[in-house]
């Protein structure tokens, strides 16, 4: 797209059965920030079905201006469907910056608009801002996870990033914002399309929610087995913890993808996360940064968690989790 | 190498025929990894190795696997893995499939093929799961969840490992050379630097009990346990 002609800022404002999905709200707070350094407009894309007074929500968020796409096929996320709107709004209005939360949706809907409009798009970003010259500063962990990296999309357009649920704040709402809602007419039909949605299953989480605990205990690669892992179980027992893993631990199927926790994953603050047995690759530590309190658990002492860490022990973690385990018993 | 997408690409080559064929990208030192494909199943295996797709961003390396994908002619299904290995992003399958102009699903955990060329996926969500009927030729990635990848002997795997894996460089696919390689990415590393962390530091050290004791203690005093 010709760079100059490009302005704004779009939110993929995502819901699913009707309701508005938290990160998409995150989004609108960060999208309002960019906007307003970029001194233009903030525009929610909202597409389902009977979804208009969702609308109100996204104003009173941050949003300047509401897309709103309403039609029974889009009652569901449908990948063609959405991609296909959402693309061809893209072609019409060349925003310059397009957000969206890296959900299972987000993940699925951003790759294909990206490619349709041949810009580039970052993923699973940990923070967002706008340099002097009014470029998108897309910052993610690289390189196996030493060092973190500025990306930038410097001669396509939109500037295209997904940021995972929970890593940025809610942003408070201001009552008595204005917004304008813009209907988009559909005249898309199912038989215009080569996948059908025939439902849509809820299923119950296997886990504790990390992303709520008050404290976490986390496990990583250096845990090495099944059987072991039970200690991090009992450890995180004890302390009344949710247990969460890195991608490796996940990788293993000690833990399920729900108790990941990083880049990929998701971002704990509790007043107490440990770490055990985590070597600490930025990947992981971008998603524990905002714990009150970390402590570290690893035999190497030369592990990067320990200079991330607030208290660390060296030690093989079999030796320890248990012990520790009986004192947090005594406390009780 | 993802092992379940290409177990799983086997096993509906096993209940109703056809060819498994294996594609990367990457250096030539990858050929091993495209061997050992065959070993376990894959009747073909192309390695797309160029010094000018080096550092290419997803969009330029969709846009590589398209264009090979094309020139191997007709298909009915692309099975990725559910991330690619080195950067973890899972942009391919969808950018592939719209490069292809061919629907797309990800995160599939369960794969039936009904008649008149329809799939019918379970595509993963975060807590539950899609029902989606797809129109084949379908690009796919999958979930470790849907299969337990076979076993293949260390002796199979060195006996394959003579098997031929065709090379293809920017020469032999119709690509523009201003799409490939570092130069073709719209995404760029503009800068690395090591984030700034402000914490305490402090190493606890003596026999589990004492320094579980002493751990606890310093939780206390800071109210967080």
């Amino acid at each position: 797209m010709e760079m100059a002609a490009c302005r704004g800022v779009w939110v993929f404002a995502e819901q699913t059965h009707r309701k508005l999905m938290s990160v998409s709200i995150e989004m609108l707070g960060c999208g309002r920030k960019i906007a307003d350094k970029l001194n233009t407009d903030l525009t929610a894309l909202l597409l389902g079905h009977n979804v208009r007074d969702l609308a109100d929500q996204l104003v009173a968020h941050g949003a300047d201006n509401v897309y709103l796409a309403e039609s029974e096929l889009l009652t569901f996320y449908h990948s063609e469907a959405y991609a296909t709107i959402i693309g061809e709004l893209a072609k019409k209005h060349r925003p310059e910056v397009f957000l969206l939360g890296s959900t299972s949706t987000g993940r699925d809907l951003a790759p294909r608009v990206a490619a349709k409009l041949c810009t580039g798009l970052t993923a699973d970003c940990v923070s967002l801002d706008v340099d002097e010259r009014g470029q998108l500063l897309q910052v993610v962990p690289a390189f196996g996870g030493n060092v973190m990296a500025t990306v930038l999309c410097p001669r396509h357009r939109p500037q295209m990033a997904t940021v995972r649920p929970g890593v940025m704040k809610t942003p408070t709402i201001v009552e008595g914002r204005h917004g304008e809602v813009v209907e988009i007419p559909v005249d898309l039909k199912q038989e215009d399309f080569n996948i059908k949605i025939l439902d849509v299953v809820t299923e119950e989480p296997r886990a504790a929610p990390i992303d709520t605990a008050g404290v976490v205990v986390a496990g990583g690669w250096g845990v090495g087995n099944i059987d072991d892992w039970r200690l991090i179980e009992e450890l995180a027992r004890s302390m009344g913890a949710a247990v969460g893993a890195t991608r490796p631990a996940v990788d293993e199927k000690w833990a399920s993808e729900d108790q990941l926790i990083g880049q990929s994953g998701k971002t704990v603050r509790p007043r107490l996360y440990v770490g055990v047995a985590i070597s600490g690759a930025m990947q992981h530590l971008v998603g524990v940064q905002d714990s009150k309190v970390i402590v570290a658990i690893n035999k190497d002492p030369n592990a990067p968690i320990f200079k991330a860490a607030d208290f660390g022990i060296v030690a093989d973690f079999r030796d320890v989790v248990a012990a520790l385990a009986d004192e947090v018993r005594k406390l009780k | 190498m993802d092992k379940h997408a290409l177990e799983e690409a086997l096993r509906i080559k096993e209940r109703f025929g056809g060819i498994v064929t294996a594609i990367s990208m990457a250096p030539l030192t990858a050929t091993d990894s495209l061997r050992e494909a065959i070993a376990i199943g894959a009747d073909d295996a192309v390695l797309l190795s160029d010094r000018s797709f080096v550092g290419a961003d997803t969009l330029a390396t969709s846009y590589v696997l398209a264009a090979a994908i094309k020139k191997l002619g007709k298909f009915d299904l692309i099975f990725c893995g559910n991330q690619s290995l080195d950067s973890g992003t899972g942009q391919v399958v969808p950018e592939i499939a719209e490069f292809l102009g061919v629907p797309h699903v990800t995160y599939a955990r369960k794969i039936a093929l009904l008649d008149g060329g329809i799939a019918r996926v379970e595509r993963a969500l975060e807590h539950g799961y899609m029902l989606i009927e797809a129109r084949m030729p379908l690009v796919l990635s999958v979930v470790k969840e849907i299969n337990v990848p076979r076993h293949v002997s260390l002796m199979r795997i060195s006996g394959a490992m003579q098997a031929e894996v065709r090379v293809w460089t920017s020469g032999d696919l119709d690509v523009d050379g201003g799409r490939i390689g570092l130069l073709g990415s719209p995404t760029q590393v503009a800068d690395l630097f090591l984030p700034a962390i402000k914490r305490r530091g402090e190493m606890l050290s003596g026999a589990p009990d004492r320094v579980s004791k002493l751990l606890l203690q310093r939780l206390r005093e800071l109210a967080v346990i």
